[in-house]
């Protein structure tokens, strides 16, 4: 407990939101991969946010903290899940990844929402910084005490 | 009459104490903010200002014996702090009670308040240490 908690909490909202902006990277670049088969198709990756303690942040199995009493919570990222969303099929048969039936399989991404996904996370990431610097200026304040 | 340093320092050390575990739940509020069922927190602080006040004995603050005992929330006196959900006024589909810009705001006005408190304590030692030599 105490100021220095915030930079745990702050960094592990960075963490997160860099992930998210990593998968959306991942979504945006293979958003026009296509391929023969359904099953080898990629599919939209997004990464599954959960509220944790501080000082639990680096463990891998953390409880979830949500019905814990209320307290200061971090964020972890519990894991990263493909997207259920049908793939679009689409029918070039000029493509020499095509299937017998002229079909290629294109991924389920939808840029416009990975575009809306980048945005969030780059700015929740900003205000993270603001709450990381906000709690060292706290902090290098405090050390000038009596001074 | 002799100086006691508890009574000149008393309020701004409690203010300090519950501006930064508030500082604190804000952030953890502001990180959250894209976690799904996550329902933002805060404390009224003038009241808790008051519970603490009333209830740190002078002098005597509860001590931490064994590492594995839950500490209170600012270190003394615990629970001087009501911890409570915020009322979110637009509830967003996932559960998630954080609006960012409440949060932004009520924790850029917690840590100028700090800064203020902190300023108001440094005069308070600046003002003793004038006294102890006399200039």
């Amino acid at each position: 407990m105490g100021l220095t908690t915030i930079f745990d909490i702050a960094g592990s909202g960075m963490n997160a939101q860099s992930l998210r902006l990593n998968t959306t990277a991942s979504n945006i670049a293979n958003a026009e991969t296509a391929s023969s088969s359904a099953s080898k198709t990629y599919r939209g990756r997004h990464p599954v946010f959960a509220a944790s303690f501080p000082q639990m942040l680096g463990q891998p199995d953390n409880a979830n903290a949500m019905d814990a009493p209320p307290e200061s919570l971090g964020v972890a990222v519990k894991g990263i899940v493909e997207s259920d969303a049908p793939l679009q099929p689409r029918y070039e048969p000029e493509n020499p990844l095509a299937d017998e039936q002229g079909y290629v399989y294109y991924p389920n991404v939808n840029v416009v929402e990975e575009m809306t996904n980048m945005i969030s996370a780059s700015r929740s990431y900003q205000v993270n910084v603001e709450v990381a610097n906000a709690a060292k200026q706290m902090v290098q304040k405090i050390l000038t005490l009596g001074q | 009459m002799a100086i006691s340093f508890r009574n000149s320092v008393g309020l701004y050390e409690s203010a300090l104490k519950l501006r930064s575990a508030r500082a604190e739940i804000l952030a953890g509020n502001l990180a959250n903010a894209d976690t799904p069922g996550y329902q933002a927190r805060d404390f009224n602080f003038a009241d808790a200002l008051k519970n603490q006040m009333n209830n740190s004995p002078a002098g005597d603050e509860l001590r931490l014996t064994q590492p594995m005992h839950q500490g209170g929330l600012d270190g003394a006196g615990g629970g001087a702090m009501d911890v409570q959900f915020r009322t979110p006024t637009q509830p967003s589909l996932d559960g998630n009670t954080v609006e960012e810009q409440v949060e932004h705001a009520e924790f850029m006005q917690n840590s100028l308040e700090y800064q203020t408190s902190f300023t108001l304590l440094n005069s308070r030692f600046r003002g003793l240490m004038s006294a102890i030599k006399g200039e």
